[in-house]
């Protein structure tokens, strides 16, 4: 794959990072190289071969639609973020 | 590892753990020791033995925990900045199995990232050095627990093994380590990184320790629906007869001194009466790629998470609320969580999506066939864990591509779900450890220790 400037820049969009020049250019080469090992994958026959999203070997695993009591509190939560107000999490403003 | 007797107190075993971790200090193997904590509940089981009263199966047994694993003792960091400041009001499941069975956690070990990496070079607090040669790496990712391990400051510690993590480690300071089948310890509090694949298990010194800690963890949790019914206590060891060994792992890639154990090692299982079959698993080739394309996916998923803004590391750089995501992510991530998320997102996006993600979803089940051939003519198999003995610092840190080659015996299994034991094999002239890996049918978790336990 050719890794243009381009495309990594819609990557890390994709990915939420702000990336700087620097880090996109040595990004990029590795991707690139990572990109280069993972498409020997099309040498492999795989026509009318089944995907496996997972392995776990059950389905439909129920529960009772129930309100089970959690170890963590509301307060010990909410203390995880770097700013509270109001017993909300505080961030700067959207509009 | 009980305290059978009373000639030796919890409090002095924990005080013993403590001091050798400070001596090992120089290994950078943990990132947080638990004194306060870890004596406090010393002087509680050894009050509780003095009254005569009910103690667990592993009462006093110091252990060390992988950083990757909530509980209220410490900063649950996962060995990254974004998770730093990240204090757990919730303990996972395992964590609480083995604290109710009165183990005592003494530290947190020192991981790559989110246990991105195969060295433990990864990590935002830098390597932690191999337990036989301070020059070498520790292997990874969770190289702190299995150094804490082989230099004998604990007892066991435990792992995630996503696509080696344990089992590598294991082999690069000559320990036990145990991936155990997809499904059997539940995986609650335990920081994800790629749900199809990740397992917890451990690092003990013999297969007995191993065999107890599993019947202590294993089973299903209603906090993780993806664990399988309870079947390890229930299950029987079967007697193995015939040990399977890879041909197309018998290539240039592997080090003579892998080749070298391997071959002794079946030389030895000869002479004592075990058959040896030659298994031909061509679509093994192909695993790494499959792996490095299917993990990236779900990590890129898993690691949406981390925002700045719920718990864990905000920029200061921060102008609008777009920017708290992406200069926390950026500042808060490893140069390999980036690469990893980024190729996840490569795959996954619109007009790659049937070209990789697809096509190693299928490639996945032609893998999972192979084994299930192989375990037609064979009980268990015997493969190296790696290509290489533990590497030189620095060797490979820098070239992302070569360092993912060093998984390339170890994530065949995680991407079927079997479990994978490795037991060590002797020391190489060059004075590094080295180990093999036992696999086994899903479920088989027994046959594996049971058979290490021969082989010792």
């Amino acid at each position: 794959m050719d890794t243009s400037d381009k495309q990594i820049e819609h990557l890390a969009k994709l990915s939420d990072f702000s990336l700087s020049e620097k880090d996109s250019k040595s990004l990029g080469k590795d991707l690139e190289s990572i990109i280069n090992y993972i498409s020997q994958l099309d040498e492999l026959d795989t026509k009318d071969v089944e995907p496996t999203y997972q392995v776990f070997e059950m389905e439909n695993v129920w529960r009772d639609d129930e309100i089970i009591p959690q170890e963590a509190t509301r307060e010990e939560l909410l203390a995880l973020s770097k700013e509270q107000e109001d017993n909300q999490i505080k961030i700067p403003k959207v509009l | 590892m009980k305290i059978a007797n009373k000639t030796v107190t919890a409090t002095q075993l924990v005080k013993d753990a403590l001091a050798k971790a400070k001596h090992f200090e120089d290994y950078n193997i943990f990132t947080f020791l638990n004194e306060e904590g870890a004596l406090k509940k010393a002087a509680e089981i050894d009050k509780r033995i003095a009254n005569g009263e009910k103690v667990g199966k592993l009462a006093g047994v110091p252990y060390a925990l992988k950083d990757n694993f909530l509980s209220k003792e410490g900063n649950t960091t996962a060995s990254s900045k974004i998770l730093e400041p990240f204090k757990s009001p919730i303990t996972a499941t395992a964590v609480k199995k083995l604290e109710d069975e009165d183990a005592i956690m003494i530290g947190r070990t020192n991981m790559d990232s989110f246990a991105h990496g195969s060295s433990t070079e990864n990590s935002y607090f830098g390597p932690t050095l191999n337990s036989a040669d301070k020059a070498r790496v520790a292997g990874g990712s969770s190289g702190g627990s299995a150094v804490a391990v082989a230099l004998d400051i604990v007892e066991f510690a435990t792992g995630t093994d996503t696509g080696g993590s344990i089992r590598q480690p294991a082999s690069f300071n000559g320990i036990y380590g145990l991936k155990p089948t997809y499904g059997t310890i539940s995986r609650y509090g335990v920081i994800a990184m790629a749900s199809s694949t990740d397992c917890i298990g451990f690092f003990t010194k013999t297969p007995e320790d191993m065999d107890l800690l599993m019947s202590i963890t294993a089973g299903q949790d209603k906090n993780d629906l993806t664990t399988l019914p309870d079947y390890y206590d229930k299950s029987e060891a079967k007697e193995v007869k015939k040990v399977g060994i890879i041909k197309d792992f018998d290539n240039d890639a592997v080090s003579p001194e892998l080749s070298h154990a391997l071959k002794i090692k079946v030389e030895k299982l000869k002479k004592q009466g075990y058959e040896i079959v030659e298994l031909s698993m061509p679509s093994l080739k192909y695993a790494l790629a499959v792996y490095y394309i299917i993990v990236p996916a779900e990590i890129a998923s898993n690691l949406s998470r981390y925002d700045g803004i719920r718990y864990g590391f905000r920029s200061d750089n921060i102008t609008d609320l777009e920017s708290i995501y992406t200069s926390s992510r950026n500042e808060g991530f490893m140069d390999e969580n980036k690469r990893r998320i980024m190729i996840g997102n490569f795959v996954l996006s619109s007009g790659f999506y049937d070209a990789y993600y697809l096509k190693a979803q299928k490639a996945r089940t032609l893998i999972i066939k192979e084994y299930e051939e192989a375990f037609k003519k064979c009980d268990v198999i015997l493969t190296p864990v790696s290509p290489n003995q533990a590497f030189k610092l620095g060797e490979k840190v820098n070239d992302p591509v070569s360092m993912y080659l060093e998984d390339v015996m170890s994530v065949p299994i995680n991407l079927a779900g079997l479990p994978g034991l490795t037991i060590p094999a002797g020391t190489s002239e060059k004075g590094l450890p080295t180990g093999l890996q036992l696999i086994g049918p899903r479920r088989s978790d027994k046959t594996l220790i049971n058979f290490a336990k021969e082989l010792k």
